[in-house]
């Protein structure tokens, strides 16, 4: 009896509130609503704003038009500079870490012995933040008495890793990819856990060998994590930041975009509205990977 | 995919492999994965190295030289000189509160969109999880000049505005995570029965008996994965704390030590001890809630 009532009042479609639900919902859904748009959603769009200004942060806002963006992209030495090395990010996280995750995930998951161990390790960066990251990799790689250098035993002749604007960015990379590879592969390792295992025995039986099973059976099962795993790694190399700030202030070769906001805006003299400009280039390419995943998302919801 | 298989990645060393036996190439995957583990551990096994021996030693000998003496000497003077202690006590200030209050918000709307069939419910949880995906350098100008503006009684921040108080990095957090919670928890509840809610509302539940005494009870496991994530990610958290504070002495320990780096400058095996130290929590977090800790990270990403 109670169970078909339920049924029913489900098929009758939204349910009907008493007027203390509707002050529970009105309280508990708006302050959280309110919080994300005055943290997250107003200062995006007031930011859009802000970068058509030439704002200082003090004195009145004047309009400028598009002048921040036209400065931006021909007369700001470190811009190209920092859009390169984010994408430098992204083809390093994408193509190398992310893939070298992947294949770490499946060889534990095959089972060997201690598994546990080389699991632990392997993530153990990833709860680190990236500041004590760029600390230590100021160990390993600086030019007088870093390991590397020690290791290379090239003492009278000995590399700038951190130092030379050529080099930098990619023992920056290397440290960041120290962190994603755990990341990464604590990510397909569950989801290899969740492959139904008679998918695999069924491929065996057909005669299929390790490499076909994994890349025509067991791969495309993995869609849902792939495309977390995407996601994550455009949006953490946009966001770089942490890693070389804590470097070098992210100056002489280690410019992203991230950094070249922070700096226009805190200090002296801040530049809020060139700062947002540059802000915007960011959320601009960051906003066009976060729709296409939550179209997919909303796709998912519908079939569910 | 299950949660129930998600969920114990770390705890269960897959077992189909084991009936496959040795084989020859096993030998080779140990041999790799070893290497692999190792090569990943050694940076943090340099830093505590460092971080013992007397700075004239290494500058001497290198950092890859036997030591001669070790001590704890450099953690003494990381506590005394630059209390450590004082910035530990900000993180807290900081993150207990951040991440109860995350929690709370967001289960909340959680529940109401995963639970209560709203109108619109896609469409909240949209607007959270995109929120979390930004860079959080597009939301960071409109922040920093709005906190200057909003002014603060001395008893709540001594710098009567809400630029440079606790309340402004806290109030950051919480809004910035919130998304990261809602999508989580949403996922989760999705797999929850619905026969539990349905019947509690046959017999008269409202709203809030609905979501704190029944649904929040069946989410213990998924908050417990997700407070562990999330105190990791507060108290890695480095950019907040340093646009939005001034004053040295408030800042929570993750940036505080960029701040250290100053007075440290040369010393590197000093910045070493520093860093361990500001390390250890997490990774003490992590090696005891590891399960936690992984099942909060997978809970985000596969799909229920």
């Amino acid at each position: 009896m109670s169970l078909t009532s339920a049924r029913r009042a489900k098929r009758r479609g939204p349910r009907r509130f008493t007027r203390r639900d509707l002050v529970v919902l009105g309280v508990l859904l708006g302050i959280p609503i309110l919080l994300d748009i005055a943290i997250v959603w107003g200062p995006t769009l007031a930011s859009v704003v802000l970068s058509f200004t030439s704002w200082d942060g003090i004195g009145s806002i004047h309009w400028v038009g598009t002048q921040n963006y036209t400065n931006l992209f021909t007369n700001y030495p470190p811009f190209w500079p920092a859009v390169r090395h984010n994408l430098m990010w992204l083809g390093f996280l994408g193509l190398i870490a992310t893939p070298f995750g992947l294949l770490l995930a499946v060889l534990i998951d095959r089972g060997v012995r201690f598994s546990r161990f080389y699991q632990s390790t392997i993530y153990m960066p990833v709860v680190l933040s990236l500041a004590i990251v760029g600390f230590i990799a100021q160990l390993i790689f600086s030019r007088d008495q870093g390991v590397l250098n020690a290791v290379l035993g090239n003492k009278d002749n000995p590399t700038d890793w951190l130092g030379d604007p050529n080099l930098n960015i990619w023992m920056i990379l290397i440290a960041a990819a120290w962190r994603h590879t755990g990341y990464v592969m604590i990510l397909y390792l569950a989801g290899l856990k969740a492959v139904d295992p008679t998918l695999k025995e069924a491929a065996a039986i057909d005669g299929a060998n390790d490499r076909q099973t994994f890349f025509r059976v067991v791969f495309p099962t993995l869609r849902p994590v792939n495309v977390i795993v995407g996601v994550i790694t455009v949006i953490e190399s946009l966001r770089a930041f942490d890693i070389v700030y804590a470097v070098n202030h992210g100056r002489n070769g280690l410019e992203v975009l991230s950094v070249l906001v922070t700096d226009n805006i805190i200090g002296e003299a801040s530049r809020i509205g060139f700062g947002s400009a540059i802000a915007v280039v960011l959320l601009a390419v960051s906003m066009g990977f976060v729709v296409t995943y939550l179209v997919q998302e909303i796709r998912g919801e519908k079939n569910r | 995919m299950t949660l129930d298989t998600t969920v114990d990645v770390a705890a269960t060393p897959a077992e189909p492999g084991a009936r496959r036996g040795i084989r020859p190439g096993r030998l080779g995957v140990h041999a790799f994965l070893m290497a692999v583990s190792l090569a990943f551990l050694a940076p943090l096994l340099l830093a505590v190295y460092a971080s013992l021996r007397p700075y004239d030693e290494t500058s001497k000998n290198g950092y890859l030289s036997l030591p001669k003496h070790l001590s704890f000497d450099y953690y003494k003077q990381a506590f005394s000189d630059s209390g450590m202690t004082k910035y530990f006590v900000n993180t807290m200030i900081i993150a207990i509160p951040g991440v109860i209050l995350a929690l709370f918000l967001a289960s909340f709307v959680a529940f109401a969109v995963s639970r209560l069939r709203l109108k619109g419910g896609i469409v909240l949880l949209m607007l959270f999880t995109a929120g979390n995906l930004l860079p959080q350098q597009v939301i960071v100008t409109p922040l920093y000049v709005v906190f200057n503006k909003i002014p603060l009684p001395y008893w709540m921040s001594d710098s009567m505005t809400m630029f440079d108080s606790y309340w402004a990095v806290v109030l950051v957090q919480v809004g910035f995570q919130m998304g990261f919670c809602v999508f989580v928890l949403a996922n989760f509840m999705r797999t929850l029965p619905t026969e539990i809610l349905e019947a509690a509302i046959v017999d008269g539940a409202g709203v809030w008996t609905q979501y704190w005494r029944i649904t929040l009870p069946l989410c213990r496991p998924a908050i417990a994965a997700l407070a562990t994530l999330q105190f990791t990610w507060m108290y890695n958290d480095f950019l907040w704390a340093l646009v939005f504070m001034s004053d040295g002495d408030k800042l929570p320990i993750t940036s505080a030590l960029n701040n250290l780096r100053g007075q440290f400058f040369t010393d590197y095996n000093l910045l070493a001890a520093g860093s361990v130290i500001v390390a250890l929590p997490t990774l003490v977090v992590f090696l005891l809630l590891q399960r936690h800790f992984i099942a909060g990270l997978t809970l985000g990403s596969s799909k229920g």
